[in-house]
């Protein structure tokens, strides 16, 4: 890779051992990817749950958390994804004491290296949403395609160590969706219906995803009736980067790269795949299948929006939940929820409502254990997709149909009247 | 069969020698993987109950979220990983968790190695020499 004075610099040492690891670390991954230089960051955002980390990660970020302040402080705005708990009902969800002892030591260490604690995976909803063409380091793979597809901004997906090194060096390897010729299309879905609910823009974004098949995929959408919402997008995107790891799409005539077809597919010439209600259903059928019950019933993997915790409560309104009922958002959001009376409402119906954590980095197999949790209802086809392999039987069903489920004792398909 | 090379794209790590786990699906090390049992737990995954500690991974895409740039790191901390991975298609997190564990990785070859590959045949695999490469030693297959 080609190196700038201060790169140079950075490898020798001039700004301590930390930089120094980075820029090591970001040359290793750079060149592993065919990156020829550096592209300056604005913004970094680090997944980095306890559950992740271990114990390992934790002493390994402790270590660069005790070096002399000038060497150890990030360079551009460092924020954080969802933590491994919500201190505040960690005994409702029996967190272990060791989980809280293993996240406040990565608090304090992110903390001693400057970096905000935001811990929420939509930023780009809450915090400062990146534009059209900023170089950004992200992680969470739902915050790196939303950012990317509909803010345009260009980031690969960062995970823990690198978007910890971006933040120390305020760069990144100039690889993947930092250029301009990776981010064309390279297959095109026609779609015959437009889905109506957020179950539904997630199972899309599950069938699209497996569709494109890996990370260097960008999926072209024709066919939609309308412009998604924000929330919209956000389960479709959050769904295709799970089911099929991708970081990139374009909704043709929407989104903000794709104002024509010939913008993402500039010679025609790729494969095309048309997908329809039926595939919807099927996909969403495929997950319910011999699953008459439910231990609980879990909104999370995005984290709720604003909108999204007041049609939950709506939806609670003079209704009593049987089974635990999780709402997750975010930090953000939940002072505003508090204040607005919708925490309430939805505690009041006997759910609870979790901030700062997402269900499924927040140790979901001890959880499990612990609770007696095994068969899981959910509106988030990421958490479908991902909670399987800590042991759960999940169900993928609307927002209605899982309070359904939850005022019903855990019924599937009971509609308790209010 | 044994003898033969299949040459990668890009590779990182060290030279090992292991038997191969080999199947066409993908590898997430959060979505895949009960990392303290050291086996497959996805019930969906084509390798669902085996154990992955020891072996050379030999899987067709890396998928899911980010979690796998620290989870190798921690695997490694305790002694339960497998000894390589490689993988027809690679993603940035792969590569990202590799460098931070010096973990041995390669990827990106002109055929599908899942199917080229035997499963349980012992390989080694070579990410220092100028191309990085996956040879198969002997291709005795288990059971």
């Amino acid at each position: 890779m080609r190196l700038t004075g201060e790169e140079e610099a950075m490898r020798a040492g001039a700004f301590g051992p930390a930089v120094q690891w980075a820029i090591d670390h970001q040359i290793r991954v750079g060149r592993y990817l065919g990156a020829e230089d550096f592209v300056p960051v604005s913004q970094v955002h680090i997944m980095a749950d306890t559950e992740s980390l271990g114990v390992a990660g934790v002493e390994w970020l402790e270590n660069w958390a005790r070096l002399p302040a000038e060497h150890r402080r990030v360079r551009v705005p460092t924020i954080t994804d969802p933590r491994g708990t919500d201190f505040a009902a960690a005994h409702r969800l029996k967190h272990q004491p060791w989980m809280l002892d293993l996240e406040r030591r990565a608090i304090a260490a992110f903390e001693a290296l400057g970096i905000l604690m935001t811990d929420t995976c939509i930023n780009y909803q809450t915090i400062m949403p990146p534009v059209r063409g900023e170089h950004v380091a992200y992680g969470d793979t739902g915050v790196v395609i939303y950012s990317n597809s509909v803010c345009g901004a260009r980031s690969n997906f960062e995970g823990g160590p690198s978007a910890l090194s971006a933040g120390l060096t305020g760069r990144t390897p100039r690889y993947g969706y930092h250029l301009d010729e990776r981010r064309r299309a390279t297959l095109l879905v026609q779609l015959a219906a437009t889905p109506r609910d957020l179950a539904d823009w997630g199972a899309l974004g599950g069938i699209v995803g497996r569709l494109a098949g890996d990370y260097w995929q960008v999926p072209a959408l024709v066919g939609l009736d309308r412009v998604p919402g924000s929330d919209e997008m956000k389960h479709f995107g959050a769904a295709l980067a799970s089911y099929g790891s991708v970081a990139l799409f374009h909704m043709v005539g929407i989104t903000p790269e794709a104002q024509r077809l010939e913008d993402v597919i500039p010679d025609g010439h790729v494969r095309t795949h048309d997908v329809g209600e039926a595939d919807i259903r099927a996909f969403q059928r495929a997950y319910a299948q011999e699953i008459e019950t439910v231990d609980l019933v879990v909104f999370s993997a995005p984290q709720l929006s604003l909108v999204e915790m007041r049609q939950l409560a709506d939806m609670l309104d003079g209704r009593r939940a049987g089974i635990p009922l999780l709402a997750v958002t975010s930090p953000q959001v939940k002072p505003d929820a508090d204040r607005m009376g919708i925490t309430r409402r939805i505690e009041a119906a006997g759910g609870t409502v979790l901030s700062g954590m997402c269900f499924y980095q927040s140790y979901a197999r001890e959880m499990a254990e612990q609770n007696g949790w095994q068969r899981l209802a959910t509106n988030s086809a990421k958490l479908t997709n991902i909670i399987g392999g800590y042991g759960y039987r999940p169900a993928l069903m609307s927002m209605a149909a899982c309070v359904d489920a939850a005022c019903a004792g855990g019924r599937i398909g009971a509609r308790t009247e209010t | 069969m044994s003898g033969k090379i299949f040459y990668a794209a890009a590779g990182m790590g060290a030279k090992v020698r292991a038997p191969a786990l080999v199947a066409k699906d993908g590898f997430s090390a959060r979505y895949d993987l009960d990392r303290i049992k050291g086996v497959f737990s996805r019930p969906q995954h084509k390798l669902a109950g085996e154990s992955y500690v020891g072996r050379v991974l030999v899987l067709d895409a890396a998928k899911g979220g980010v979690a796998t740039a620290w989870m190798l790191y921690e695997m490694k901390s305790r002694g339960v990983m497998p000894a390589a991975l490689v993988l027809n298609a690679v993603n940035p997190i792969m590569a990202q968790g590799a460098a931070l564990a010096d973990f041995t990785m390669i990827s990106g070859f002109d055929e599908d190695v899942t199917r080229a590959i035997p499963d349980g045949a012992l390989v080694e695999v070579d990410p220092t020499a100028e191309r990085a490469s996956i040879r198969i030693i002997t291709a005795e297959t288990k059971g």
